[in-house]
């Protein structure tokens, strides 16, 4: 019942966060922040929850609703649910603090699309009805689309647009899969299903198996991304406010990734499995071209998009190659990316939000004037880079580890990303930071008297992620160990399968 | 105490931590306590741990704090481990780290960063301990970035300058290379073996691995590939010599006496793996002279006093690695320490030099500064000597060692040691180049220059001059590390060999001071000839590595960058846009409005079909 919960004060809170505009538009704000810090207090409750009438999942809720198509309303979450349930309603904390001050024009409607996204995703966390699924999976690419294409900046709908048929496109080809799925479970056992649990059980051996699973592939690497389906991703990222891009980058992207680990691979093992080396291979090419592109921007905001999709890489390569190891470096990566990629982009876009510009040859020793803003920027860039002793080292370690034992070359391959990932994080602090400073009045978009170091309010923001990610990467055991029982099972339903088929 | 191993990184981690969270607010005074006191304290822990260790007469000592993941098998610990070999270099790296940290007080007290300067320092100091304490090779992976970071914000500690941000993303990029290979070396191991615990991992690969096979080759080459990124060894030594942009200090601490040779620890650390691989071993050797050449000749052309001690470093644990790979690991670890005291020492009194000379680094702009700068010049004089391994030095003995193991080497033996004489023989002389240029003659320049040094400068000074002196005296207790592997029996070798190694590297001083002191001969008629002036710019250039990787590497990089900046990927998608408004384009046209058009296009398509009808 708490799942139901947890996404109906989302969809709740975002309706009245509109409707408190009429009094006040400073309202808005707070209820949103409200409605999430107690959506992130409820979360919390679930780490010790045992209410569950299933076994394998920490909390469920299975409840009728289109019996004739066997389409249920079932929600339930194990330890990896939970994880990327309380990282998604810490970054949407986050994304309304960094929205706080930028965020004045029909702030209420604002709110409003940003908590229905926190809901879509609360929603794709956590269902395992696939017809639910994918009903969630748009509600939360609409209220996206309105967040840039409203408070985007100059080529707004452009991106929003883009993005929209994105993600549009691949996932009409996962509805198709999900179709031809629950077909194949009519075919098999007589009527129709879309549970999680009865699809796991039909055996998708043959010659459409490869289709039917590079639709869930297409769709969850479109989200993702993985080269060749990223374009979207720094356009919309670009234009994307700031709270947009932390919700976009931080949740958003990691529901790509949930799908591989809870769907794609588990539905389809054995397709999933002959495919591994190609999904590998896009891995490692993935964290090389957009490292290289990442280098080429000279727009601050692209930058950090390009190495999003980068590190997103190590999370493709860890998923395919299906070993414990290479699992929990997956999710490792899911987690601290979260962190340090919705703070590099709160910082650029507080950076945009000062100076009106995001073209990092205008800027330029901005050290000596925001020594702060400085020090957090470094930390997240060095966080990125993958410094042992914080959670993104944790996590792209853990992956490769376990991916050489799968794939040596894709491995290798990859490995030569934590290269260029020093190139282009090093080179945005030189840009940013160091040097002369660079404030000049022909300059003008430029204003310096804008450029202002962090206030109380931000620091505490970046102060909570640089926790999260010193603990994730000092004690990551506290997160491990939530997600391996959900991840063994896993591992061990599809070795079943594959065994299965290899004494058929 | 051997409990309380912890508090030694820890120290100085809280002294990074609370000099960051003042956030430079504290006065000078209180930094400069936190900052070298966390040192010191560091230092008598270290002190007190090694006299019960040796005391007890303990070989091991295993602390586990927690355990940092555990993932099926794999489970690294922050788990300290103490042996002969760790101890000294705990002792090295707190002794002369505090030494450097009490020095940097004086050096670093205009500086309005100084607080930022010391967090760093203090970040290092506690990297550099993990690195050499950890029992198993990830959280010695964490040391070895910890200290690579710390290197390149200190590197590029003076910010303003883009040259400085340069140097420092070099260094870093280029020990990233090695880095990398170090990783993936982790990987091989942890696949083959299961365990990434050193010790456990040793034994494994002992047991199940054949002497030479691929498996011992492939892996102890990747580690080779870490240790020579990060000990600036060929061919990934380039970063070096620019990682002087950085505050003096910084070159005594880090690109001398303890980052720079983290990769003979390496080695050393995991040499029962490298004996598993004679070739990659030998290999170690050849890399190792063909560094300590190439560096000795550069050093020779260079101008730039810290630039020259630079190439010394990097000739210096050539002969390091060269010692490694004949499999005299406790010389090269003996040499290890003693060139951390004079290597030091140089550096510090470079930095009273430069300072003194307000910012002068041009040696041919200094001259006759004997009197101006007493105590720099005893402290070069005494480093040169060590440096230039004089009879009864502490650096006579600890080369004079490796190149004795050398000439006990079987087959190429003595080609290596031929190699190691006739680098010692340019150490002396561009040594002494460096201290004739700068102190004796006439002044070039900087005429009324006063020397510039308190208590808190000359004293660690006078510490490491009596260290450079006697420091081969002291004998270091890793006989039981290297138990196993080293040949321990008595070579003869001949008055003659003996006789040689003593006297090359005073022919090097003496021909040094013909050039540079009695000018008896005269370096501009050298220089005449095109062969020299070409051989010249070659060696001063480096021997234009930098070139070769700009061309190879960056340019073509950055070519690759710069054309793709628009994303060849996106054009594609481009390109269904254009596709879909060029059709649409083409409906629209047939829109004219027209009813002759309408009636002649249901005509045209009427008979279309009806041909079709037909054919088929």
């Amino acid at each position: 019942m708490i799942l139901v919960l947890l996404i109906t004060i989302l969809f709740v809170g975002g309706l009245l966060a509109w409707l408190s505009e009429i009094f006040d538009p400073a309202f808005p704000r707070v209820v949103a922040l409200v409605t999430v810090v107690v959506e992130l207090l409820l979360m919390l409750t679930l780490l010790g929850a045992t209410d569950s009438p299933d076994p394998a999942w920490l909390v469920s809720f299975n409840q009728q609703w289109l019996p004739r198509f066997g389409i249920a309303f079932h929600l339930a979450a194990d330890g990896l649910s939970v994880l990327l349930l309380i990282l998604t309603a810490f970054l949407g904390v986050v994304a309304i603090g960094s929205a706080w001050d930028e965020v004045t024009e029909r702030a209420g409607f604002f709110y409003f699309n940003l908590l229905w996204t926190l809901a879509g995703v609360v929603g794709v966390f956590t269902a395992l009805d696939l017809f639910l699924f994918f009903f969630f999976w748009e509600v939360m690419l609409i209220p996206m689309y309105f967040i840039i294409a409203i408070w985007g900046h100059e080529n707004k709908n452009y991106a929003a647009m883009k993005f929209f048929i994105f993600t549009q496109v691949s996932g009409m080809l996962m509805l198709l899969s999900i179709l031809v799925l629950a077909y194949f479970h009519y075919v098999q056992f007589g009527f129709f299903s879309f549970d999680y649990t009865d699809l796991l059980r039909v055996n998708t051996s043959g010659s459409l198996e490869m289709l039917v699973m590079l639709g869930f592939f297409v769709a969850f690497t479109t989200k993702l991304p993985i080269v060749p389906f990223h374009s979207w991703l720094p356009d919309a990222h670009s234009q994307a406010p700031t709270a947009g891009s932390v919700i976009l980058a931080g949740i958003l992207l990691k529901t790509g990734a949930y799908g591989l680990i809870r769907f794609a691979v588990p539905l389809f093992p054995v397709a999933s499995m002959q495919f591994a080396p190609i999904a590998m291979t896009l891995a490692a090419v993935s964290i090389l071209y957009c490292a290289k592109m990442a280098f080429a921007q000279t727009d601050i905001k692209r930058l950090i998009a390009y190495t999003s999709v980068s590190h997103m890489g190590f999370v493709l390569l860890g998923v395919y190659a299906w070993n414990e190891q290479a699992l929990q470096g997956a999710v490792m990566t899911m987690l601290a990316h979260g962190l340090s990629a919705a703070a590099l982009f709160m910082f650029a876009g507080g950076l945009q939000h000062r100076i009106h510009t995001r073209n990092m040859w205008e800027m330029g020793g901005f050290w000596a004037r925001v020594p702060r803003m400085a020090t957090v920027a470094l930390f997240f860039s060095i966080a990125a880079l993958g410094m042992p002793g914080l959670g993104n080292f944790i996590g792209e370690f853990l992956a490769l580890l376990g991916a050489f034992q799968a794939n040596v070359w894709a491995t290798v391959a990859s490995a030569l990303g934590l290269v260029f990932a020093s190139v282009y994080s090093l080179w945005v602090i030189q840009r940013v930071f160091h040097g002369a400073y660079r404030g000049t009045p022909e300059n003008s978009a430029f204003d310096e008297t804008k450029l202002l170091d962090l206030d109380n309010r931000e620091l505490t923001y970046y102060a909570l992620m640089m926790i999260g990610l010193i603990w994730m990467g000092m004690y990551p055991q506290s997160f491990l160990d939530l997600s391996a029982g959900a991840l063994q099972t896993m591992l061990a339903n599809t070795q079943q399968l594959l065994n299965s088929v290899v004494v058929n | 105490m051997l409990e309380q191993i912890w508090l030694l990184p820890t120290f100085p981690l809280l002294g990074f931590l609370s000099l960051v969270l003042t956030a430079g607010k504290l006065p000078k005074r209180a930094v400069a306590v936190i900052g070298a006191g966390s040192i010191g304290l560091s230092f008598l822990t270290a002190a007190v741990i090694a006299f019960q260790f040796l005391g007890a007469g303990e070989e091991v000592f295993v602390k586990t704090v927690w355990t940092w993941m555990s993932v099926g098998q794999f489970t690294p610990g922050f788990t300290f481990y103490l042996d002969g070999l760790s101890l000294v270099m705990m002792l090295i790296i707190t002794g002369v780290g505090f030494l450097i940290h009490l020095y940097s007080t004086g050096f670093m007290i205009d500086d309005p960063s100084y607080s930022r300067f010391f967090s760093y320092m203090n970040l290092f100091v506690a990297s550099m301990l993990m690195l050499v304490l950890a029992d198993n090779l990830v959280l010695l992976y964490l040391g070895w970035e910890g200290v690579g970071l710390c290197s390149y914000l200190l590197i590029g500690f003076w910010y303003e300058n883009p040259a400085n941000g340069y140097a420092a993303r070099k260094a870093f990029v280029v020990t990233r290379v090695g880095d990398t290979s170090m990783a993936i070396g982790l990987f091989l191991l942890f696949a083959q073996l299961g365990s990434l615990n050193i010790q456990d991992m040793l034994h494994g690969a002992q047991s199940q691995w054949a002497t030479g096979s691929t498996l011992p080759v492939l892996t102890s080459l990747l580690l080779l590939g870490g240790a020579v990124g990060k000990s600036a060894q060929l061919p990934l030594q380039t970063w070096l010599p620019d990682a002087m942009a950085g505050p003096t200090p910084i070159s005594a601490l880090i690109h001398a006496a303890t980052m720079v040779t983290a990769g003979v620890y390496l080695i050393a650390r995991t040499h029962l793996l490298f004996e598993l691989a004679p070739t990659v071993q030998l290999l170690v050797a050849w890399v190792g002279l063909a560094t300590l050449l190439m560096a000795g000749f550069t050093a020779m052309t260079q101008n730039d006093i810290k630039r020259i001690l630079a190439y010394s470093t990097i000739s210096q644990i050539g002969y390091m690695f060269l010692g490694l790979g004949v499999g005299a690991w406790s010389a090269a670890i003996f040499h290890l320490m003693t060139h951390a005291f004079f290597k030091a020492l140089l550096f510090l009194g470079a930095g009273t030099v430069i300072l003194s000379l307000h910012h002068e680094h041009n040696i041919f702009k200094m001259g006759g500064k004997r009197k101006q700068l007493p105590v720099a010049f005893y402290s070069f004089l005494i480093g040169s000597l060590a440096l230039a391994a004089f009879p009864f030095s502490s650096g006579y003995f600890s080369k004079d060692e490796i190149l004795l193991a050398a000439l006990a080497l079987e087959g190429p033996g003595i080609w290596l040691w031929i190699g190691g004489v006739i680098g010692a023989f340019f150490t002396g002389l561009y040594s002494f180049r460096l201290v004739f240029v700068v102190f004796f003659g006439e002044s070039r320049g900087h005429h009324d220059a006063k020397e510039q040094t308190g208590f808190s400068m000359a004293a660690p000074l006078m510490v490491l001059m009596v260290l450079s002196v006697f420091g081969g005296w002291i004998s270091i207790p890793v006989d039981a590390v290297f138990s196993h592997g080293e040949a321990h029996e008595e070579h003869h070798v001949s008055g003659l060999m003996h006789g040689i190694m003593i006297v090359v590297p005073l022919l090097g001083i003496g021909l040094s001071y013909l050039f540079y002191m009695s000018n008896t001969l005269s370096v501009e008629k050298l220089m005449a000839s095109p062969l020299a002036q070409g051989l010249h710019k070659f060696w001063f250039s480096g021997w234009g590595m930098d070139k070769l990787y700009d061309a190879v590497f960056v340019k073509p990089f950055l070519w690759l960058a710069h054309i793709n900046r628009k994303d060849l990927i996106d054009s594609c998608y481009g390109f269904v846009v254009e596709l879909t408004r060029a059709a649409h384009q083409l409906v629209v046209r047939s829109q004219t409005g027209y009813l002759r058009w309408y009636a002649m296009t249901v005509v045209a398509g009427l008979v279309v079909l009806i041909t079709l009808g037909v054919l088929l």
